[in-house]
């Protein structure tokens, strides 16, 4: 069928982009047409697969490079996989669709740095990297397309090449590649134990076997810990304060955004879900880690005078909340995280933008110089409203819907404590939101910033399409809207829970 | 010899890599460690593969060889990709300490303290 086949265009279409990006750099306007192209494609790519899973309703699996055949003469599979299911659809169009926007910022924004066609060219490598894991099925492509990710991101957060970017860089390089060897040791000791690399087979395989071994509890170690380093949940989110602010904002905005998701929690819960059938002990891990998680993250977020490393720390907090509900594993609950994943996405990456864009207008991200920027920057002060009431769960903004659910799904499953405490931390997240649109937007103009204006068109239509998301995302619980995005991805996980 | 040598030698190279990439202050050490880690990860992988007295993976017509008599090809192709993507990381880090110590003129860690909080 013609649409098993184009599903390694959601990797080749970037990996081209770059490699053209590269060779035709010295062609004014090509770097940018190429990088917003490329992400463009891929957004309309995950929509016509959202389509025709509509349609189909199957899971669509392509063996690459034909080997197919040879599942009948070895008895197992042979080869690498690409598997599209709800799950994997849903994380694509997030995806995409933020990739996309931050191209088309990016556009205006990046003339601030020289040699604009490397961050194009590293900018789709990450992408091509992150539709990678989405799309794979095999365990060690999932690996080699995290490390594609991984250093075009490390590149990315040194691309000012000043002290602090370079110092971020080198610490994110050294945590995630610790990160990567974690992996990959985790990833052959499954191989080893279980005679293949293939997800649906190794799922297989450890379910027919009646006691679990030793070796089962290592891997889970070593995956918790790599994973969770790439997913920045506490105790591995070291790396994560210093990287995301150190980037310049578009890429903080995709790291934020999508990449922590795409190489973390993404991974996390194709691993430990649809793999490993969600052991009890592993959601018990995650349901602690999420709790600290949150509490750390909120709490050292309300002390920081930096914009963007609030809303690092922030985002910390956020992905705890993301945990909370995969780590309670009932339907409710895998849907109030992947809710909160989509919501995440938009209000972060949208929040993110937005410091850039201050950043651009003042020269400044320290929140005690900024003051009253809110009648000078109608655009930017506005969205940034959005994406802070979104984040801070005020209704009927969207953050608010994906955290009831959350919590909800917790008192159901009688995490009593567990729901308190993320209300406890929503009522934090409202005071460090506060303390951004309250220092930078509001009160009094300060005089050397008299004459700055509003960011360039092209940077202020993905703020206002992103701020639209963060006011109207709520819709994804109408029921029509669920049973097309969130129901297929939560299905998928729900199954194989097996709680 | 202990069947299990060769393993516990390579748990003891990751935990030499590990330790240098806790302790050390010194960017080009520090890096080292890494480079040493994925190493032993690497002979990890070969390890896995490997059977005694097993031959190499590759079927004859003039002589005939039970699969069953053979080493494991897979993680020999797996490991050459990690090794390559093990380059790239370094590589990059390398790269990374040259422009640091342009900018701090030294390389050591604990000096380079711009990022707090």
């Amino acid at each position: 069928m013609i649409s098993e086949s184009i599903v390694p265009l959601f990797v080749a279409v970037p990996l081209a982009g770059a490699f053209l990006t590269a060779l035709l750099k010295r062609v004014r306007g090509i770097p940018d047409i190429l990088g917003v192209m490329s992400s463009f494609s891929g957004f309309v790519l995950s929509v016509f697969f959202l389509v025709r899973m509509q349609a189909e309703r199957t899971v669509l699996v392509l063996n690459v490079g034909n080997w197919g055949g040879f599942q009948e003469v070895m008895g197992r599979i042979v080869g690498i996989q690409m598997v599209v299911d709800g799950f994997t659809i849903f994380m694509l169009l997030i995806v995409n669709f933020v990739a996309f926007l931050v191209a088309v910022y990016s556009v205006s924004y990046m003339t601030r740095y020289t040699d604009k066609w490397q961050f194009h060219t590293l900018f789709l490598l990450m992408l091509a990297g992150m539709n990678g894991v989405l799309v794979t099925g095999d365990m060690f492509n999932l690996f080699v397309f995290v490390e594609v990710a991984s250093i075009a991101s490390y590149a990315l957060v040194g691309f000012g090449t000043g002290k602090r970017e370079l110092e971020a860089s080198f610490k994110y390089a050294v945590m995630g590649g610790v990160a990567s060897l974690l992996i990959l040791l985790g990833i052959i000791f499954l191989y080893s134990a279980t005679g293949t690399l293939n997800m649906g087979d190794m799922k297989t395989v450890l379910s027919e076997w009646s006691v679990q071994p030793a070796l089962i509890y290592l891997v889970f170690g070593l995956f918790l810990a790599g994973f969770g380093l790439k997913a920045a949940i506490v105790p591995f989110h070291a790396w994560l304060p210093d990287a995301h602010p150190s980037a310049p904002a578009p890429i903080s905005a995709m790291l934020s955004g999508v990449l922590i998701k795409a190489l973390g929690v993404y991974a996390i819960a194709r691993v430990f879900i649809t793999v490993f059938g969600f052991p009890r002990q592993v959601s018990i891990i995650l349901l602690v880690l999420a709790a600290i998680s949150m509490g750390v993250g909120a709490l050292v977020a309300l002390r920081q005078w930096d914009m963007k490393r609030l809303l690092a720390y922030s985002s910390i907090s956020q992905v705890g909340y993301i945990m909370l509900g995969f780590g309670i594993g009932t339907p409710l609950g895998i849907m109030g995280a992947l809710f909160h994943l989509f919501n995440h996405s938009m209000f972060k990456s949208l929040l993110f933008l937005d410091s850039g864009a201050v950043e651009y207008a003042t020269g400044t991200r320290n929140m005690k110089e900024m003051g009253g920027l809110a009648r000078k920057m109608p655009v930017t002060s506005g969205s940034t409203l959005a994406g802070a009431m979104s984040l801070a769960g005020i209704p009927p903004f969207a953050g608010f819907w994906s955290k009831l659910v959350i919590i909800v799904a917790a008192v159901q499953a009688h995490h009593m404590k567990l729901a308190a405490w993320a209300v406890l931390m929503s009522i934090v997240t409202i005071a460090y939101v506060l303390k951004v649109t309250r220092f930078a937007f509001l009160g009094e103009l300060r005089e050397k910033f008299r004459d700055i204006r509003e960011v360039p068109a092209l940077m202020r239509i993905p703020l206002i399409i992103l701020a639209l998301m963060c006011i109207f995302g709520g819709l994804l619980l109408v029921p029509q809207v669920r049973d097309v995005l969130l129901s297929p991805a939560v299905r998928v996980l729900a199954e194989n829970g097996g709680m | 010899m202990n069947a299990h040598m060769p393993y516990i030698l390579c748990l003891i190279l990751f935990c030499i890599g590990i330790y240098a990439v806790l302790s050390k202050r010194n960017i080009i050490k520090i890096i080292l460690g890494v480079v040493i880690a994925e190493y032993a990860v690497n002979l990890f992988l070969i390890l896995v593969a490997y059977k005694a007295g097993g031959r190499a993976a590759i079927f004859s017509t003039t002589e005939h060889i039970a699969p069953q008599s053979m080493v494991d090809p897979l993680p020999h192709a797996l490991v050459l990709t990690s090794i390559v993507i093990g380059l790239a990381t370094t590589a990059f880090m390398i790269a990374l300490a040259i422009r640091l110590y342009g900018k701090y003129g030294t390389f050591d860690i604990t000096r380079m303290r711009e990022l707090r909080g």
